[in-house]
């Protein structure tokens, strides 16, 4: 083999010729150019980590641990996210318990049961629309229907204003992104498994749960991830329906109940609230708050997309 | 599975041999089962209808409320103060309009041109190792991109390049929302690109075109339905944008209309956050409160993402029927 191997030398002379003797420059520069555009966005997330811990700096380095753990406060250097944290996980349990099974249930009927009538399709088309409305959308239908038409269940004794109203809120904001991405991952289970199930006498049903689930587990569970972590750094629609933007105290002794029906805030309307303070010692709080959403939501992500590759299977 | 709903085997040892319809359909528990898990997945598909219905009736319902109290000529005098009653429609939609062109002057051009190197240059596992710088810029939330538009990008590029004053401006809010709208227009981008055949690509390598003239002149043309559908989809997405335009664009209280980026302009989302927050909200006139326009703001809103959605539908599909 290395015997007949053309040199380097005849090898780049072929090559000139079949390009026609000119490198290709312009080529090169396209390519580059691309690269560029793509390289920008690394550059712009390394920036916005850069600056964000800069500003920080003054808090992590002295107050890290009372950062995470103290109350908001009218005092910058006693100000913290504990309560912020605390009330985004509600939010969020509150989204897994809703709008997970629903989601993946009105997408197992939309594309495991659903024939291809026009109905369907229409109900298919108007998820795909819901998607794309506007989150601060959701926050006037939370408004409408939460806040105000349902206030004696939501929370009677806050107008309203309550991690109930939030977390539906919230969970009807996800709904069709957990629909969608659910359908992704059942349409890319062949065929095949389900024909075989059938073959052996599974039901409907059976089928779905036994074969087609477990394969598309994977997909769904990253699916359900990335939502979770788009409903945890949702801020608009959490405006509308009352998350408290300043002062929350937040009373000990209360039953799960009565926690749910009160006065709610979380992480990023936090950062919402003090980005719009004046002053050093807030911006160094936003840039701390900033850090520490951005490491949950990163460390969510990092995890949805390991998984993903871990259990990326072609058929 | 582990599952042992054998019925005909059950049935084959009971004794009973005869084979009859009755038998093949199953035991009754098994198919009440079915029949409830069937109720149950019509229920859960039912509410996403639900929602979109409360959606629209919320809106209009409190629309009609709203524009019965107000003068309707105050809809179109300049400014929007909505502690003084001026609710001017065009002043909020001129810097809707601001901020949506500024995104895509930003998103566009780094949105097409990561679609197109991920798509047409990048390898395997290139490509692999690149797709995650979008997919974590996609996962930044608003409010983080709103607090880099207020503190680096308005000082560093607005102030520092274009020479504003001001500390909130629509041009950083522009920006911040280009940013978060990138990883949107690659992803439908790419989609639509990687969906050209391969045998498109062979066919112009083979009569001698270069990568550069395969991409552009061949790749680009096949998936530019897929490319409009994501620019449309883009522009939506920036539209109605809230959070960077809350905390950088500034004009909580009231804004003048204008059409100079360079200064603190309100939009229609923005708009909506200040009413709700309360930074707008006192009693007006007698009988109108100005907290409830931010209904009409959002009906407006709405029916103009739904337009913009519907037509990008129709792009995506025009590309699955070509291929």
């Amino acid at each position: 083999m290395s015997a007949i191997a053309p040199t380097r030398h005849v090898q780049t002379t072929v090559e000139l010729a079949l390009r026609g003797r000119r490198r290709d420059v312009a080529g090169r520069v396209f390519q580059g150019g691309l690269l560029l555009s793509l390289l920008l966005s690394l550059a712009i997330l390394i920036v916005l980590l850069g600056t964000s811990l800069s500003d920080a700096w003054p808090v992590l380095s002295s107050r890290a641990g009372a950062f995470v753990t103290s109350n908001v406060s009218r005092l910058d250097v006693r100000a913290g996210v504990r309560q912020g944290i605390v009330g985004s996980m509600i939010l969020i349990g509150f989204v897994a318990i809703v709008a997970m099974p629903l989601g993946i249930a009105a997408a197992i009927y939309l594309q495991e049961y659903a024939r291809d009538t026009r109905i369907n399709r229409l109900l298919t088309t108007n998820i795909r629309n819901l998607a794309g409305v506007p989150s601060i959308v959701y926050g006037i239908l939370g408004l409408v229907v939460f806040v105000q038409a349902l206030r004696a269940v939501t929370g009677p004794n806050v107008f309203g204003r309550s991690y109930v109203s939030g977390g539906l809120t919230l969970s009807a904001l996800v709904l069709p992104i957990v629909i969608l991405i659910t359908m992704e991952a059942l349409r890319a289970v062949p065929r095949s498994i389900r024909e075989a199930a059938y073959g052996v006498g599974a039901t409907q049903w059976e089928v779905v749960r036994h074969h087609v689930l477990p394969y598309a587990a994977p997909g769904i569970f990253t699916g359900a991830i990335l939502s979770l972590a788009r409903a945890f750094g949702e801020t608009a629609p959490l405006l509308l329906v009352g998350a408290v933007t300043g002062y929350l105290s937040t009373p000990g002794g209360r039953t799960p109940l009565e926690i749910l029906q009160g006065q709610y805030t979380s992480l990023p309307t936090q950062i919402f609230s003090w980005s719009r303070l004046a002053g050093d010692g807030w911006k160094a709080n936003t840039a701390a708050a900033i850090i520490v959403l951005l490491v949950i939501i990163l460390v969510v992500n990092l995890a949805a997309i390991l998984l993903r590759n871990r259990y990326d299977r072609r058929w | 599975m582990g599952v042992c709903d054998c019925d005909l085997v059950m049935a084959s040892t009971a004794g009973d041999r005869s084979l009859s319809i009755e038998r093949l359909r199953g035991r009754p528990r098994r198919r009440r089962k079915e029949a409830l898990v069937r109720v149950l997945l019509v229920i859960a598909t039912t509410i996403s209808l639900v929602i979109s219905i409360a959606i629209v009736v919320a809106l209009i319902e409190q629309t009609i409320r709203f524009l019965a109290a107000v003068d309707l000529g105050e809809l179109w005098t300049e400014g929007w103060r909505p502690r003084s009653g001026q609710f001017d429609l065009l002043t909020i939609f001129i810097g809707t309009l601001e901020v949506s062109v500024i995104a895509m002057v930003i998103a566009a051009p780094l949105g097409l041109g990561a679609a197109m190197y991920l798509s047409e240059y990048a390898t395997p596992s290139t490509r692999r190792r690149l797709k995650p710088i979008l997919e974590t810029l996609a996962g930044i939330p608003s409010v983080v991109l709103g607090y880099f538009a207020l503190q680096v990008v308005n000082p560093m590029l607005v102030q520092g390049l274009f020479g504003a004053t001001s500390t909130f401006t629509i041009m950083a809010a522009g920006i911040g929302v280009g940013i978060l709208t990138i990883p949107l227009v690659a992803s439908v981008a790419e989609d639509a690109m990687y969906a050209v055949p391969n045998a498109l690509r062979e066919a112009a390598f083979g009569i001698g075109a270069r990568r550069k003239t395969v991409a552009t002149r061949v790749v680009f043309p096949a998936a530019v339905s897929g490319v409009v559908a994501s620019l449309i989809l883009g522009f939506s997405r920036a539209l109605g944008e809230t959070m960077v335009v809350a905390i950088a664009a500034g004009a909580t209280a009231g804004a003048t209309r204008h059409w100079n980026p360079l200064e603190p302009g309100q939009t229609m989302t923005g708009a909506i956050s200040s009413l709700a927050i309360g930074s707008d909200q006192v009693k007006g006139a007698a009988g109108l409160n100005p907290f409830d326009a931010l209904y009409f703001v959002g009906l407006l809103l709405f029916m103009l993402t739904l337009a913009l959605n519907v037509m990008s539908e129709r792009f995506v599909r025009r590309v699955r029927r070509d291929f």
